[in-house]
C-alpha cells in the first residue's frame, strides 16, 4: 500500500516530501487491529499446526510442529463432532426461527394499522441490548424443573414438568428459545428499515388490482426485501456460529454434552487444559465452517444479474 | 377481513409479543425484591409479598459489587473512549482522504469481518502474557482499542461530509488535524454518539475475552462475576437477581434514553455501500 499526497498542486513544490495525512489518520486505528487481530489470526494457523500444550506453556522449546495431527486428531475425536452437530443444530434451527420471529414481528408493528409504532419497537428491542449473563440468571430460573415459571405455566395446560436444562434432548431447544428473545429484536430493526424502504404505491397499485393480503406478501414484499433477508440471514448464522456464552452459564455444555458448542470445546481445550495447538485447530475448523455457510448463502441468492 | 377485526388482531399479537418479552426481565426484577426462599414456594409468586432490598444491600456489603461495577464502568468508558477517536480518524480517511489501495485496503478488513474472534483469542492470549498484561486491565482493553465495524459505521457517515467543505477550510489555511478536530468530529456527532453507545454496550456486555484474561477476582467485570457468583450462591435465587437486575440496569438506562441514536445507527450500519 502506498500513501501519495493527494492535494500535490501543480507548479507549486512542497518544501520537503511529505507522508499523506490519510496516514496518521489511519495508522491509529489499524496498528492495533493488524497487531491484536490480524497477527493473531495467522498465529493461530501457525499454532493449529503444533502441539502446544500445558509445557509448552511453561517452556516453548517443547514446542514440536506436527503438520495436520490436530485436523486429523479432530475427524477422530466424537466429542468434536458431537460438538459441531450441537453448533449445526442452534445454527440451522435457531437461526431460521429468530429470523421468522424478527420478520413477524417486524411486519406486525410496522403495519400501518398500528400507532405508537415507536413504542412497540423499543419494547420488543429491549432484550437485544441485555448481558446475557445476566439474563441467563433469570432463564435458568424460568426453566428449573421445580419452582421454574415455564414448567408452571405449561401444567395449567396439563403438561408434565420437563427439567429443560437438565435433559439432553431438552437442553438445546431451551437455550434456543433464549436467544431467539434475546436476538430477535436485532433483525426486527433491520426488517422494519427494509419494509419502510419498499414505496407503497405498489401497494396500491395491488390493492386496485385485486391483490389480497398474502399476494401483496408474497409478489413485492418478499421479493423487495431479498437484499434485506441476505444480510439478516448472514449475519444470524455468522453470530449463531459462535454460541458460547449461552451455554457456558446456562449448561457448562452439559447435560452429557448435549449444549458443547464448537466455541465453548475450544475454550475447554485451549484455556481449561491448555491444549493451545488442538484449540487452535478447533477454531480453525469453526472459522471454516462460517466462511463456507457464508459464501454459500452469498452464491446461492445472490439476485440473478 | 373487517377493518376493527384486523386491528384487533394486530395489537392482541403485539400485546402478546411485549409481554413475552419483558415477562423475563420484570420477574427479575421482582424475584430480586423478594425475602430469601421466596422465589422457591409453589406455585410461583409474581410479585414480592414484601418488597425488601436486604438482597442489594448484601450485594454491596458481602460480595464487592461495588469493585465490579467500577471495573466494567471503568473498563467500558476506556474502551469507548479511545476506540471512537481511533475509529472515527480512520472512519473519516477511508470516506474522505485518496490514497493508494485505499479501497482495497477497506474491502479487506470488510472481507476479515466473518473472521470470528474466537480464532484470534488463543494466540493474542499467548502475545498478552509475553507483554504481561494477562490478569490486567489494559489486557481487557487491547483487542478493543480499534472496530473494524466503528471504521465502517464512521466511514458510512463521514462520505455525506461535502468535500468543498473540506476544501474550504484547507484553502483557508486550517491543518488536517483542526479540520478533522472542529469540522469532522462536530458534523459526525449524532454517528458518534451512535458509535459511542455500541462500543460501551458491547465493552459491558462482553464476557468471553474478559473471562479468559482475568484470573484474579479483583480486577472481574459484572459479567464475569455474576457468572462466578452463579456457581457459588445457585441456591440464592433472590440474591442471583438482584445482581442481574444491577449488571442489567446501566444498559437498559443508555439505551431508553439514547435509543433513537442507538436504532438509527443499527440501521445505518446494516446498510451497505
Amino acid at each position: 500500500m502506498t500513501f501519495v499526497h493527494p492535494y500535490r498542486h501543480s507548479g507549486m513544490s512542497e518544501p520537503r516530501a511529505r507522508v499523506n495525512p490519510a496516514f496518521w489518520f489511519v495508522a491509529p486505528a489499524l496498528v492495533p487491529i493488524v497487531l491484536f487481530f490480524f497477527v493473531p489470526v495467522a498465529a493461530a494457523l501457525v499454532l493449529s499446526f503444533t502441539d502446544f500444550d500445558i509445557y509448552a506453556l511453561g517452556d516453548p522449546a517443547n514446542l514440536r510442529f506436527i503438520g495436520l495431527d490436530n485436523y486429523f486428531r479432530l475427524l477422530r475425536d466424537p466429542v468434536f463432532w458431537l460438538a459441531l452437530k450441537n453448533t449445526l443444530y442452534f445454527v440451522g434451527l435457531g437461526g431460521p426461527l429468530s429470523v421468522m420471529v424478527s420478520l413477524g414481528a417486524a411486519l406486525v408493528v410496522n403495519h400501518r394499522l398500528v400507532r405508537l409504532k415507536g413504542v412497540f419497537r423499543s419494547l420488543l428491542f429491549l432484550p437485544v441490548v441485555t448481558t446475557l449473563v445476566a439474563v441467563a440468571v433469570v432463564w435458568r430460573y424460568l426453566y428449573h424443573p421445580r419452582y421454574g415459571f415455564l414448567n408452571y405455566a405449561l401444567g395449567w395446560v396439563g403438561i408434565e414438568p420437563i427439567d429443560w436444562l437438565g435433559d439432553p434432548d431438552w437442553a438445546m431447544p431451551a437455550i434456543i428459545l433464549m436467544a431467539i428473545w434475546k436476538n430477535f429484536g436485532f433483525n426486527m430493526i433491520i426488517f422494519i428499515a427494509g419494509l419502510q424502504s419498499i414505496p407503497t404505491r405498489l401497494y396500491e397499485a395491488a390493492t386496485l388490482d385485486g391483490a389480497d393480503a398474502w399476494r401483496q406478501f408474497r409478489h413485492i414484499t418478499l421479493p423487495l426485501l431479498a437484499p434485506t433477508f441476505l444480510f439478516v440471514t448472514v449475519v444470524t448464522m455468522i453470530g449463531y456460529f459462535q454460541l458460547f456464552a449461552e451455554p457456558y452459564v446456562m449448561t457448562q455444555g452439559g447435560p452429557a454434552n448435549s449444549t458443547l458448542s464448537v466455541a465453548l470445546l475450544m475454550y475447554q481445550e485451549g484455556f481449561r487444559w491448555w491444549n493451545m495447538g488442538y484449540a487452535a485447530a478447533t477454531a480453525f475448523v469453526l472459522f471454516a465452517c462460517i466462511l463456507a455457510g457464508t459464501v454459500l448463502q452469498l452464491t446461492l441468492r445472490r439476485p440473478a444479474p | 377481513m373487517k377493518r376493527w377485526i384486523v386491528t384487533g388482531m394486530l395489537y392482541g399479537m403485539l400485546t402478546l409479543g411485549v409481554a413475552l418479552t419483558l415477562f423475563p426481565l420484570l420477574w427479575m426484577l421482582s424475584v430480586s425484591l423478594m425475602p430469601a426462599m421466596e422465589a422457591t414456594r409453589m406455585p410461583p409468586r409474581l410479585f414480592p409479598e414484601a418488597v425488601t432490598f436486604e438482597h442489594y444491600r448484601a450485594l454491596f456489603t458481602q460480595l464487592d459489587l461495588a469493585r465490579y461495577l467500577a471495573n466494567s464502568a471503568g473498563l467500558a468508558a476506556a474502551i469507548t473512549l479511545v476506540s471512537l477517536l481511533l475509529n472515527s480518524m480512520a472512519g473519516y480517511a477511508f470516506a474522505k482522504f485518496r490514497f493508494g489501495g485505499r479501497d482495497r485496503l477497506f474491502n479487506l478488513l470488510l472481507a476479515a469481518m466473518v473472521i470470528p474472534g474466537q480464532v484470534a483469542m488463543l494466540p493474542l492470549f499467548l502475545m498478552l502474557k509475553e507483554m504481561g498484561l494477562v490478569n490486567t486491565y489494559g489486557g481487557v482493553i487491547v483487542p478493543s482499542l480499534a472496530s473494524i465495524f466503528g471504521i465502517f459505521l464512521i466511514r458510512q457517515y463521514a462520505q455525506s461530509i461535502p468535500d468543498s467543505l473540506l476544501d474550504a477550510a484547507r484553502i483557508d489555511g486550517a491543518g488536517e488535524w483542526r479540520i478533522y478536530w472542529s469540522l469532522v468530529v462536530p458534523l459526525c456527532k449524532p454517528i458518534l454518539v451512535t458509535l459511542a453507545i455500541f462500543t460501551f454496550m458491547g465493552a459491558w456486555n462482553d464476557f468471553m475475552w474478559p473471562l479468559i484474561i482475568l484470573t484474579d477476582s479483583d480486577l472481574y467485570t459484572l459479567p464475569v462475576a455474576l457468572a462466578n457468583l452463579l456457581g457459588e450462591h445457585v441456591q440464592d435465587t433472590e440474591l442471583m437477581m438482584a445482581g442481574a437486575v444491577l449488571t442489567l440496569l446501566p444498559v437498559m438506562l443508555v439505551f431508553l434514553c439514547l435509543q433513537k441514536y442507538y436504532l438509527n445507527g443499527l440501521i445505518l450500519g446494516s446498510v451497505k455501500e
